[in-house]
């Protein structure tokens, strides 16, 4: 996979830093499970959490934590084997963690020409989703109120700006107003997470966006 | 009761616990010095987390607890903690890396950032009850016996970061420390942090082409 579209700097920082929304923390973990690129810039982002740890000031412990710690350890078998999540299909593990499975496990519902979306369970600051864009279908035009990460599955898509194939994250925000197609041929399918309902610009859309959470 | 008392006997068993308790006293002097002994002590912690992975070390746990405990306190008050909620999310997070001992990985990262990723996941649980997704896991390390080159160049990576943030800017540094205690919301955080990332980003880049090659 050659991924030409990658996650900025201060998202890598604000997921290192453990500051983003879980819907965006979901984007980003796929993201980097497909991207070594950004896995390696992620992980200089941790270091200098782990320089800002070592140069820390001190809070001093109470007399009695480190024997409590010990007491506590006596009881605690240490972990031998990993049991790493397991990618299904065209989902990174995180992502098929929460799906529950591979793609045949997304409850998709329909949004008309289509198009499908399932929406994930995630904390309430952000949402994310999944799309399902048949080749050569557009997703309505919208603008947004806020950030929205698009990361490509499968399939591909262009707008106005480039071409996002499978890997790539778009990264839109409210200034930005466009139309992705779905390139001909196989089916787009897409992780999106926007920290703001989207506005769509056509008006059916738009009276239908409460009922759709989107 | 028995098991009480066993377990009394094992903290303080004699053989190691003194000998850890000097070094360490020794290494914080030490850091003052020369970079290539702080480089030196650095490893040292590396090694610690391996005799706890391969021994079940209870005096190098000691160690590292005396070392670490106190800072995460400080990174999860400075954080937002109050003290007492600070103090248990410390505990339990010496409490998993006593557990979690087998997934550090010291030729990709410093003791320093494994306790930093622990400390922050423990946060988003205490402070944000969130979930947090993590990347997937890739089928490499940690090996049994790391190359002791990489290995300190994971120690020195995290030396130099610290000595870069040090000299930076007050305005830049406070920027930098407040997106980590998560003062800042993520769109405030600044895409230029001033700091040498290069290095680390290529290092961890090589050894992931390597793997890649090694999978293939």
């Amino acid at each position: 996979m050659s991924i030409r579209h990658h996650l900025t700097d201060p998202l890598l920082m604000a997921y290192a830093a453990g500051e983003l929304p879980e819907a965006f923390n979901l984007v980003v973990a796929t993201h980097v499970s497909l991207c070594d690129e950004c896995r390696a810039r992620l992980a200089s982002f941790e270091a200098v959490g782990g320089a800002m740890l070592e140069t820390e000031d001190v809070a001093a412990m109470s007399e009695d934590s480190l024997a409590l710690c010990m007491d506590r350890i006596s009881g605690l078998s240490q972990a031998t084997a990993r049991r790493p999540l397991k990618r299904a299909g065209i989902l990174p593990a995180p992502l098929a963690d929460y799906v529950g499975g591979g793609i045949g496990k997304v409850k998709w519902r329909n949004l008309g020409m289509g198009v499908k979306q399932a929406i994930l369970p995630t904390g309430k600051d952000a949402s994310a989703r999944l799309l399902y864009i048949p080749g050569g279908q557009a997703v309505p035009d919208h603008g947004h109120r806020g950030l929205e990460l698009t990361l490509v599955l499968q399939g591909a898509f262009r707008d106005e700006t480039d071409r996002f194939g499978p890997g790539d994250i778009e990264i839109a925000d409210e200034a930005m107003q466009h139309t992705p197609v779905a390139e001909e041929g196989e089916v787009c399918i897409c992780l999106a997470a926007t920290d703001a309902p989207l506005k769509f610009n056509a008006i059916i859309p738009r009276l239908a966006q409460p009922f759709l959470r989107i | 009761m028995m098991f009480e008392a066993r377990q009394a006997e094992k903290t303080d068993a004699p053989f190691s616990s003194q000998q850890y308790a000097a070094k360490d006293q020794k290494v914080s002097r030490r850091k003052e010095g020369s970079a290539v002994q702080a480089d030196q002590v650095e490893t040292d912690w590396a090694a610690l987390v391996l005799r706890v992975r391969d021994h079940q070390d209870r005096a190098a746990f000691a160690a590292l607890f005396r070392h670490f405990a106190p800072r995460v306190k400080a990174f999860l008050m400075k954080s937002g903690a109050d003290a007492t909620l600070a103090e248990e999310c410390a505990q339990d997070v010496m409490a998993t890396l006593w557990q979690k001992a087998h997934l550090f990985d010291p030729s990709r990262a410093s003791v320093a950032t494994w306790v930093f990723t622990i400390a922050r996941n423990r946060r988003i649980d205490a402070l944000r009850k969130a979930r947090r997704p993590e990347p997937e896991e890739l089928p490499w390390g940690p090996e049994p016996e790391p190359d002791q080159a990489e290995v300190l160049e994971a120690q020195q990576d995290t030396e130099r970061l610290g000595a870069a943030l040090a000299q930076l800017p007050e305005k830049q540094r406070a920027l930098i420390e407040r997106a980590f205690y998560g003062d800042l919301s993520h769109s405030e955080i600044a895409a230029e942090t001033g700091l040498p990332l290069g290095t680390i980003k290529s290092r961890i880049r090589l050894a992931l082409e390597r793997l890649r090659q090694q999978m293939s």
